[in-house]
């Protein structure tokens, strides 16, 4: 074909234009949507409690992603530094995802449990404290400020029309639930866990006055990666080679 | 207000839409100032305000009184001066940012302050990014193909006061976008983290920008569409797929800040490198090129190499491109059919770039001692070998058996950077040596003497930034996967961060160069305005002083 066709004809290079980029994409992407394989099924998955969710939004606001990735790749080096290989269910219900570009920091996606909860305040408050060499940021300021909770039923509306599986009781339950995380002696606790099992409930922040923004991350951070089983998940099961 | 008294004229819907859309804007940023419950939303909205304030001020003292009579003859060159202008400074902002996080990390006791959270890493570095990827990126690209197109086609851009309404909206967008990281507002992801406000308003500013674009080559007075604006157009038109594809997420409420993704996991994974790799690919390459085919046959006052060549870069080059995002993605939870995809085009991708930079060396054929005697040409041809050399390595860190050492690692940094740096940077200096004295007449720069300092100085830095990067990249890769005689991993992790150390001040010293450099450049320029003999008999028509 002559070329000179689409160098007189503006529309006809733009419209050539838009076909030529739009393949690749379609082929790549569209598919994801619709094979059944790409996300498999995995026991345990759930969505965020309010609270965690409130501390993943934390941790996007302060960018964390840009240091620390959230996927361990099924690499002997990387499974036997984090853990299991991150599988595709784990991040089913993030939006968005957080598996992140770089390492200058080590991976989180199963930091949940490593760590206590002290350590952990200890080293947001100032990271050289517990880890000399580090080149961590400073987050003293999140102890210190109280955790916006106003909107959290709208936010977990917005993820539900997202396609995060949160029933109406779930969001009407939203504040309580949000405070019977952070508050050992509550009574929520029970609801709470049946709502969304294995939710490990307790003052993260050691400061049981207040739920700041320290107790919501804390929370996020201990829950990452201990929601699938991996003593009674086997990659090599028929019914996860699908 | 919006016809001149004197003769009829025919109505202009720029002079309607311009005000139309400042005026949908302030409205929604009256609202969200008065009514929303989030702090953020209160400030970008005032922020919003403001720029829209000053735009508005703009458009009125040069379009209250009637079409100022420049607009009728000649092209428009004021709003690409301004482009000049912005550029500059997002250059040395963005640089700057880039200096200080860097700093952050070589010396986190004297860079970090625990009590302010804006000064923060994870915020300061969207910043850097967005700074000089799209807003001095972007100012380069919409102020040389506002130029290329008008001198290509034989035609004053389209749409009247509508390019100015590009500009201005395209950096009140970038104003909104970085004070909000500051703020914490972001979407979380890499290169798309303005939020959903302010990505609709930048939709609205592309749109604009592809009209223009397109309206000017539509009125064009040359048969031919040239070579270059094939390139500008690709970028504008795949640039505004990818913006709104990636973005599409849901706002928690039409009076805050935050939106939630539509996409999870996986499929946000694989949109979002789909975004993140064609930024690369149309934003910096793309783009760019079209900046190389015009100014380095300009300037070389060569042809451009092969006219084939040209046909078969273009088309490979963006057919290929969509295909590579995969290849940041390799080993994870992605499906494996759609990392082999991914893989397979980065290697291919190798040809239509290494073809590109052959178009745009080879341009010199006949004019090599050019490099001895101008540094703005040489500048230009060495942004063209660093072109080859980043898309050599891009296609070499695809491939699997690679990839599983260099990511996650600062060799994906080094690598970035020797094509921004080195490509991206030096090609966007180059077209400003040469616009300046353009289009402030001026017989040549102030000073050739300070191009070839900040050459040196800025090559050496570069030198500094990407070596220091590969060896601390391939460090961090081997030292996470070293084992012992006993079968244990033999590195902590904390070890792989102190063995970055040295490299991280290497690498700020070698952004300290560049950035040193670019002072250098931005004080030429300034001399060259101000300074310059002016060019002999220049139409005094074209030199009507605008406040910019």
């Amino acid at each position: 074909m002559n070329h000179g066709f689409f160098e007189r004809n503006s529309l006809v290079l733009l419209i050539g234009i838009l076909i030529v980029v739009a393949i690749g994409g379609a082929v790549e992407i569209a598919p994801l949507f619709w094979v059944g394989s790409t996300v498999e099924k995995v026991e345990g998955m759930r969505p965020y409690t309010p609270l965690e969710l409130a501390g993943r939004d934390i941790y996007i606001r302060e960018g964390c992603y840009v240091c620390h990735s959230q996927m361990i790749r099924s690499l002997r080096d990387e499974v036997e530094r984090y853990g299991h290989y991150s599988l595709a269910a784990e991040s089913m219900y993030d939006h968005p995802f957080q598996w992140g570009s770089e390492r200058t920091g080590p991976d989180l996606a199963r930091v949940g449990g490593k760590y206590s909860d002290q350590w952990q305040l200890a080293h947001l408050v100032d990271p050289r404290a517990t880890v000399p060499e580090s080149v961590m940021p400073p987050y003293a300021f999140l102890a210190k400020k109280p955790l916006d909770t106003h909107d959290i039923d709208a936010i977990m509306r917005a993820n539900r029309m997202a396609g995060v599986p949160y029933t109406d009781e779930d969001i009407a339950n939203a504040l309580a639930d949000l405070k019977a995380q952070a508050d050992p002696s509550s009574d929520g606790i029970d609801a709470l866990q049946r709502r969304y099992p294995k939710a490990q409930a307790r003052d993260f922040d050691g400061n049981p006055g207040e739920i700041t923004e320290a107790d919501a991350l804390i929370a996020y951070l201990q829950m990452l990666g201990t929601l699938v089983d991996f003593k009674t998940y086997h990659a090599h099961t028929p019914e996860n080679r699908r | 207000m919006t016809t001149a008294a004197a003769e009829p004229t025919p109505f202009r819907f720029d002079l309607a839409l311009f005000p139309a859309l400042l005026g949908a804007g302030m409205l929604a940023a009256l609202v969200e100032a008065a009514r929303s419950p989030d702090p953020a939303m209160v400030i970008q909205a005032w922020t919003f305000l403001l720029c829209l304030l000053g735009t508005g001020a703009f458009y009125l003292i040069n379009y209250g009184g009637g079409i100022p009579s420049e607009e009728r003859s000649g092209y428009q060159n004021n709003v690409v001066k301004a482009g000049v202008i912005a550029s500059m400074f997002w250059g040395i902002a963005g640089m700057a940012v880039g200096l200080v996080i860097a700093l952050q990390l070589s010396f986190p006791n004297l860079f970090y302050f625990p009590d302010l959270a804006w000064t923060n890493f994870g915020r300061l570095r969207p910043l850097h990014t967005s700074a000089v990827i799209f807003a001095f990126g972007g100012n380069v690209l919409i102020a040389t193909s506002f130029y290329v197109v008008q001198r290509t086609s034989k035609a004053r851009l389209w749409g009247g006061s509508l390019p100015w309404f590009v500009f201005w909206g395209y950096n009140t967008f970038i104003v909104l976008a970085g004070t909000g990281y500051l703020l914490g507002v972001t979407e979380g992801r890499e290169y798309a983290e303005p939020e959903w406000y302010a990505d609709l308003w930048l939709t609205i500013v592309w749109v604009c920008y592809l009209l223009t674009f397109l309206g000017t080559i539509i009125k064009r007075k040359e048969p031919h569409i040239y070579v270059a604006n094939w390139f500008y157009l690709a970028f504008i038109a795949t640039i505004a797929i990818l913006h709104i594809v990636n973005n599409l997420s849901i706002p928690v409420s039409l009076l805050e800040t935050k939106s939630v993704s539509l996409f999870s996991g996986v499929q946000d994974a694989l949109t979002q490198w789909w975004y993140g790799h064609n930024a690369v690919g149309f934003f910096l390459t793309a783009g760019f090129l079209g900046i190389m085919y015009y100014f380095i046959p300009k300037r070389a006052e060569r042809p451009v190499y092969s006219y084939r060549l040209s046909i078969v870069h273009f088309w490979t080059l963006i057919f290929i491109y969509i295909w590579a995002g995969p290849h940041h993605l390799l080993y994870t939870a992605l499906p494996d059919w759609a990392q082999t995809l991914g893989m397979t085009f980065s290697v291919i991708l190798w040809m239509p770039s290494w073809g590109g930079m052959i178009n745009g060396l080879m341009t010199l054929s006949g004019a090599w001692d050019k490099l001895r005697t101008d540094p703005v040409i040489r500048m230009l041809v060495v942004s063209v070998a660093f072109y080859g050399m980043s898309t050599f390595e891009g296609p070499v860190m695809s491939v699997r058996t690679v990839n599983a050492l260099s990511h996650y690692t600062n060799w994906t940094i080094g690598h970035v950077h020797s094509g921004a740096l080195g490509w991206v940077g030096y090609v966007s200096f180059g077209a400003l040596y040469c616009l300046v004295p353009w289009l402030w007449k001026k017989k040549s720069l102030y000073s050739n003497a300070l191009v070839e300092w900040h050459f040196w100085i800025s090559t050496l830095g570069i030198v500094l930034y990407i070596t220091s990067m590969w060896v601390a990249g391939i460090m961090q890769g081997l030292m996470w996967r070293a084992y012992n005689d006993f079968g244990f991993l033999e590195y902590s992790f904390v070890e792989t961060v102190q063995a970055m150390h040295p490299y991280y001040i290497i690498r700020a010293l070698g952004g300290l160069m560049y950035l040193a450099g670019v002072l250098i450049m931005a004080y030429n320029l300034w001399r060259t305005v101000k300074d310059a003999p002016a060019e002999a008999a220049a139409p005094a028509s074209l030199l009507t002083a605008e406040a910019v």
